[in-house]
């Protein structure tokens, strides 16, 4: 519960001002809570005569922190290839087994696997757990869920990493859920406090508008899902030495209620925009599907691929895995073009992490320019085309 | 067919913004909405419903205002709305709201199908679905983008993928997370609304759903706050002018430091 010291509390407002869910108000000089708090914490942090308070009970099944050492990622392997954001989580997982004086290991699941231990070596593990098996050429939650809760069970990591991909957002919050422990979604940023070891994981909130540092105090393990494209990967090194644990699974843990009938890889959607280091966007002011092809031209150009708002893709001119936004994908490539988008909250926070934005629209009051490095104002039939030729010229010198 | 329908009631984020003056977050008429992605779990409740026979419960977790998303569930043809209210639950993480939800999934009684939405839009995080799947030892599926066909022995669904779709099939009881492209969900009719105005929402406490005091609300989160702060503003901002082809000159420059 959030409580009110009244005699120090001044009314001054600032909770109410902090408040980001209207659950505090001033009321006769002194701050009042209502249904809507959810204990975030804001108020309590800026609170500077100190007179609120969080108290509440805390989980009795504690468990001994002690027991539980190493740092894991969740390695995801899908037809055939290791997913990128693997290696960004050793890059960021070697870091934090550097700072707690521990080790790193990958966890991978397939059908063939073996030879990806080598490549997971390279980039960071010192241990590499490898459950190969023909049943889990297919995805299935309850199956992947299962064999990661027995391995946790048995090895006990201090700190289980996983991509915030498809995969690793439907089957890590069973497993966390299983075994009592906190679970962090789509984290941009992992930190170890030096103080107590302990795993501080920040997120965004609100679409991006808060950001939020989260901790588990008394679980173990510390679970979290990271955004693809925000850690860096160590370079590989084929000469670094690790162990590969082959484990067999039983029988049971490899029975399914679930089964996969069909594996269906779209040709346009192969390229996930979540993995993408440049992304061309368009939105209604690309006026059809045929306004997507200049888009398509720039992107083959410039390596990347093509992202839409959700106008464009409500219109049908693109399918909605290139949605970005909130109700479609979270995207931080290192270049953002949007073209003909006119910046909608709800647009830009999958997109305003970028870390260069262009935005091209001929409204000049679009708020899309208010998120923009830079800046074109004009139309976009025009400018688009401008912009691949002369980028093609380049590449001809 | 029997299916819950879990729906929260979240703010709406085009209100939530921040003051680039004060740095805080602005939330001046911040409304509150139903969740967008349970929006289509509910229409595609409604839709089996129709075809199949049976009963929609649409379940929240909440305030006491969250009673407003109950009843515009009713409008769109929900037959029932559970309110999970108490106190008790404030502060909860998605451990603590999963195992609440389960709880009163447990108290309501049989059903053959639960439905969520991919995430909710304030905290994204996508975790209850599955959460709830694990308490309740559910067969589940998240993502769906399609129900192809359903009968009662199960159902086989189309499973969004990073790079494509799944076809699956699971038996029934089960749990599904969908996404938007499952549906276009309807608007309320106006008899569905007269009958929402009237509608009853059950309320159940902490102690009529049987949970135990140390798995919910705060003490029930093995996950903590330990600090809100708003992002750094973005940097540098350059506008263009000129023609565009004079434009697109000046971005170039720009740009080649880094293509
Ligand atoms: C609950 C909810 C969830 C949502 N989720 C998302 C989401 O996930 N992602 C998302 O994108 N949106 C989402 N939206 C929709 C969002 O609010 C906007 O409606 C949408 O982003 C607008 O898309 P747009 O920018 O393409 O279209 P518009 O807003 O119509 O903007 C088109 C822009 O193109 C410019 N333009 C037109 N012609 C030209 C030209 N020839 N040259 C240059 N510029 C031109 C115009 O000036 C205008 O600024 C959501 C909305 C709601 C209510
Ligand atoms: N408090 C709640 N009440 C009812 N349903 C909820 C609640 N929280 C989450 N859900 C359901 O779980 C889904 C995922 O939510 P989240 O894990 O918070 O992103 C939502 O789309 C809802 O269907």
């Amino acid at each position: 519960m959030l409580i009110v010291d009244k005699e120090k509390c001044i009314g001054c407002g600032v909770c109410e001002a902090n408040c980001a869910f209207g659950a505090i108000t001033v009321e006769d000089g002194c701050a009042v809570v209502n249904d809507r708090c959810t204990l975030c914490g804001a108020c309590v942090e800026n609170c500077e005569p100190q007179a609120l308070r969080i108290e509440g009970a805390e989980k009795s099944n504690k468990v001994n922190l002690d027991e539980w050492s190493g740092i894991w990622v969740f390695a995801e392997f899908r037809h055939g290839v290791i997913a990128p954001v693997a290696f960004e989580l050793l890059g960021a997982g070697r870091k934090l087994a550097d700072a707690r004086g521990v080790s790193l290991a990958a966890v991978v699941f397939g059908d063939g696997v073996e030879a990806a231990a080598a490549e997971l070596i390279a980039y960071g593990a010192d241990q590499v757990y490898v459950v190969d098996d023909p049943e889990l050429a297919q995805y299935r939650e309850d199956v992947y869920g299962r064999i990661m809760e027995s391995l946790i069970r048995d090895q006990r990591p201090e700190v289980v990493l996983a991509g915030a991909t498809a995969i690793g957002r439907s089957f890590i919050p069973q497993v966390a859920n299983a075994l009592n422990a906190g679970l962090t979604a789509d984290c941009t940023h992992l930190a170890i406090r030096p103080e107590d070891g302990m795993l501080l994981q920040t997120r965004p909130a609100f679409g991006g508008n808060i950001m939020a540092t989260i901790e588990c105090p008394h679980s173990r393990p510390q679970m979290a899902t990271v955004r693809p494209k925000v850690m860096a990967p160590m370079p590989p090194d084929p000469s670094r030495q690790g162990e590969v644990i082959r484990v067999e699974v039983p029988e049971g843990l490899l029975r399914s209620r679930v089964e996969v009938l069909e594996s269906v890889l779209s040709k346009q959607d192969k390229v996930n925009i979540q993995e993408m280091e440049i992304l061309v966007a368009g939105g209604r002011g690309l006026e059809n599907e045929k306004g997507f092809e200049l888009l398509r031209e720039l992107a083959d150009e410039l390596g990347g691929a093509v992202a839409a708002s959700r106008a464009a893709v409500d219109s049908g001119w693109i399918p909605y895995p290139h949605q970005v936004g909130q109700t479609g994908k979270t995207v931080c490539p290192k270049l953002y073009i949007a073209c003909g988008i006119s910046g909608a909250i709800q647009h830009a926070v999958g997109m305003q992490s970028a870390e260069t934005i262009v935005a091209i629209n001929r409204d000049p009051n679009a708020p899309i320019f208010d998120l923009a490095t830079y800046s074109l104002v004009g139309d976009l039939f025009e400018i688009v085309p401008l912009l691949t030729n002369k980028i093609k010229e380049n590449r001809g010198r | 067919m029997d299916i819950i329908v879990c729906i929260k009631q979240v703010p709406d984020t085009k209100d939530v913004r921040l003051d680039p003056e004060t740095n805080t977050l602005a939330r001046e008429g911040v409304e509150s909405i139903m969740n967008p992605f349970d929006r289509h779990a509910l229409e595609e409740a409604v839709r089996i419903k129709e075809e199949l026979g049976g009963t929609v419960i649409a379940l929240s977790m909440g305030p006491p205002q969250a009673e407003a998303v109950l009843r515009e569930a009713i409008s769109c043809g929900a037959d029932e709305g559970v309110l999970v209210s108490d106190r008790a639950f404030a502060g909860a993480d998605t451990w603590a709201t999963s195992y609440t939800l389960a709880r009163a999934v447990v108290t309501l009684g049989n059903f053959d199908l639960i439905l969520c939405g991919k995430q909710a839009i304030d905290g994204d995080t996508a975790q209850v679905g599955p959460g709830m799947a694990s308490q309740l030892k559910l067969p589940y599926v998240t993502c769906v983008q399609k129900l192809r066909t359903m009968d009662e022995t199960g159902l086989v669904v189309e499973r969004m993928m990073d790079d494509g779709y799944d076809v699956v099939r699971l038996p029934l009881p089960a749990l599904l997370t969908v996404v938007k492209d499952i549906n276009e969900p309807r608007v309320p009719s106006l008899k569905g609304k007269m009958r929402a105005k009237k509608a009853e929402i059950r309320i159940l406490h902490a102690a009529d759903i049987g949970a135990e005091e140390q798995c919910i609300g705060l003490a029930g989160s093995p996950t903590k706050v330990v600090s809100v702060f708003t992002p750094k503003p973005r940097g540098n901002r350059t506008v263009f002018s000129g023609t565009p082809a004079e434009q697109v000159e000046q971005l170039f420059a720009q740009l080649r430091d880094i293509l």
